[in-house]
């Protein structure tokens, strides 16, 4: 279509490559918005640093503090409080990784890129959807590049288990990154923001059982608080697997999240978790497709 | 299709709210034409833009661009059309060919003739040797140019420009003119701007003049100029006085003798010039004229001069978040 002298011929519409139905350009938007998501993220290092030290912080110097104070340990099955909260903080990388990928959105709503997205000839759920799973893919890479300290809090992990690690962060990851998504898409300016920060990831991460044990030892109120805590149902099956090869069920079922008295089976509170984030990502589906 | 409007608007109405935004607007832009909506910040060219963009739906009124109507097909429009914004809406992230890869993904470039195709418009803006550096690197002149460029990559039908100039110097302004001028005869594109830089409108073969949500005027600028009345013509010459009546009979109006110069207008001064150094019998010792400029257009329609502050970046952001959130707020 291009001839020597640089003249830009017209395509007439019938070559264009239009395959039938709305499935197939949605898919391809998905991915390429995913992807720009990605390339981002890999070419931002300092943001990939960054996130591997706020967690390092919390195990090496919150861990060991409040740890070491901590008399006995029995109140964490048996583990010292490091080891405890390593599968926690995990989740916490994961939790806030979410929101903030997420939360991009707004950022490129501030800096336009995001009218270059609306107006493109691709059904609005596409942008809800590739974001969703861009801010998944990179929180579940930020969560689970902290396996690799799991020797160095006395977590011994068997290949099962981190193969089974996968999908627990993502299902994890994927939930609240629609929840960001959601918020995101009604968010007009980075003010917001720090709204989003305090009422929200704070009180996600403090009643996510991240730092202590959400057993029956909690106060009526809170055990309440925590069961709406959808970061709740992701970190409980992330700490039952990664602790699982150092301890027995039963005793790790002690620490669980305690629904009304009974504690949920992994696959239930994954069911719970994917329930919550597909309504989340209805949700933001219907907010980016609202024309005024 | 050739000689169907490209765009055709009847009727269109806007409101947020209690606002009349846009009142009931009516024009047609044929294949080709670089077509300029010119009025002052709030005079409802971004409103209008963003409805014939699929942004924002009308109050009331229809547009079809490209044969398509906006409101009932709106993904089929936006496959038709190419946007540059006032804004830059590049990820400066990137490199300039990964914003387009980008873009070719979204609308559906075929894969074959994709890497071709980047290649082409980047060298039809002078960015091809800059391809493959991050946006941010680049000066406000190439990411527009950039932008521009990026409108074309899906071969659309019609090109809209929100401002294309909006906050670049003149001599920017210039080069990226250089460039929109050449489009619809290189690649077949009608282009629909809107801009509030009198100048700019003069490079395009038909402007509406806007106001207060309604159209004032529609035509090419020399058409518009004409509408004021004419040329202003001052003469000086050895004998004013002899020199009065003989202009008075050439030019059909009494001239002003104001400082020793007369003053006279006239339908076509280019005509009277001639006449007017022929006919009298006195010496014409000078003669100057001045064409109506766009602003005298602007003045007599409007009682008013089209103000040319840039708009603020808060004008800016909040017009995004109209065409964003659409939630009606202004």
């Amino acid at each position: 279509m291009s001839t020597p002298n640089g003249v830009l011929v017209r395509t007439p519409a019938a070559q264009r490559s239009r395959r039938q139905g709305t499935l197939w350009p949605t898919l391809r938007a998905i991915y390429i918005i995913w992807y720009r998501d990605i390339l981002r993220f890999w070419r931002d290092r300092s943001r990939l640093i960054a996130s591997f030290a706020q967690p390092l912080l919390y195990l090496v110097i919150f861990g060991t503090g409040l740890g070491s104070s901590l008399s006995g340990g029995s109140s964490f099955g048996g583990f010292n409080y490091t080891t405890f909260i390593y599968p926690g903080i995990i989740g916490m990388t994961v939790l806030f990784g979410s929101i903030f990928s997420a939360m991009s959105i707004v950022w490129d709503r501030e800096f336009g890129f995001l009218k270059e997205v609306l107006v493109a000839p691709i059904d609005r759920s596409a942008v809800a959807i590739g974001k969703s799973l861009g801010g998944a893919t990179q929180a579940m890479v930020q969560g689970l590049i902290l396996l690799i300290l799991a020797p160095v809090v006395g977590v011994k992990l068997s290949l099962l288990s981190v193969v089974a690690m996968v999908p627990l962060t993502f299902v994890l990851a994927f939930a609240l990154s629609a929840m960001g998504v959601a918020i995101a898409s009604r968010m007009k300016s980075m003010q917001g923001f720090q709204v989003v920060m305090n009422f929200l990831m704070m009180p996600m991460f403090f009643l996510s059982g991240a730092l202590f044990p959400l057993g029956s030892r909690l106060p009526d109120w809170m055990k309440v608080l925590t069961v709406l805590d959808p970061a709740a149902y992701g970190i409980d099956p992330i700490r039952r697997v990664a602790l699982g090869g150092t301890l027995p069920g039963p005793a790790l079922d002690q620490l669980s999240l305690n629904v009304a008295g009974t504690v949920l089976p992994i696959l239930a509170e994954v069911g719970i978790l994917l329930a919550f984030g597909v309504v989340m990502l209805a949700v933001a589906v219907r907010n980016f497709r609202v024309r005024d | 299709m050739a000689d169907q409007a490209v765009i055709a608007v009847h009727e269109l109405a806007k409101n947020f709210g209690p606002v009349e935004a846009v009142r009931g607007i009516d024009l047609e832009v044929q294949p080709g034409e670089i077509f300029g909506f010119l009025g002052p910040n709030g005079a409802g060219k971004s409103t209008t833009i963003n409805i014939l963009c699929t942004l924002m739906r009308a109050t009331s009124g229809t547009a079809t661009v490209a044969g398509i109507d906006v409101d009932h097909d709106p993904a089929a429009v936006r496959s038709r059309i190419g946007l540059g914004f006032q804004d830059p809406s590049l990820d400066q992230q990137l490199t300039a060919r990964e914003n387009l890869e980008f873009h070719a993904f979204v609308y559906d470039v075929p894969a074959s003739s994709r890497k071709e195709r980047i290649n082409e418009v980047l060298a039809m803006v002078d960015l091809a040797d800059r391809a493959d550096s991050v946006v941010m690197t680049y000066s406000g002149g190439m990411r527009r140019r950039l932008e521009i460029a990026r409108g074309m990559m899906h071969t659309p039908d019609v090109l809209f420009l929100d401002e294309p100039t909006i906050g670049l110097d003149p001599q920017t302004r210039r080069h990226i003119w250089s460039y929109l001028g050449e489009l619809p005869k290189r690649a077949g594109v009608t282009i629909f701007m809107t801009t509030h830089y009198m100048d700019e409108a003069e490079y395009c073969d038909r402007i509406a003049i806007i106001d207060h949500g309604k159209i004032q005027a529609v035509g090419t600028p020399d058409e518009l100029k004409k509408m004021v009345g004419g040329d202003v013509v001052s003469i000086t010459t050895s004998d004013n006085v002899t020199a009065l009546a003989q202009i008075e009979a050439i030019a059909g109006a009494t001239p002003i003798a104001d400082n020793g110069t007369l003053r006279v207008e006239v339908p076509d001064g280019a005509a009277f010039v001639p006449r007017l150094v022929r006919e009298t019998s006195v010496e014409v010792t000078s003669v100057a004229f001045r064409r109506p400029s766009l602003d005298d257009v602007f003045l007599k329609l409007t009682g008013r001069a089209i103000r040319e502050e840039e708009s603020s970046s808060t004008d800016q952001l909040r017009m995004m978040g109209r065409a964003w959130m659409g939630r009606g707020r202004r």
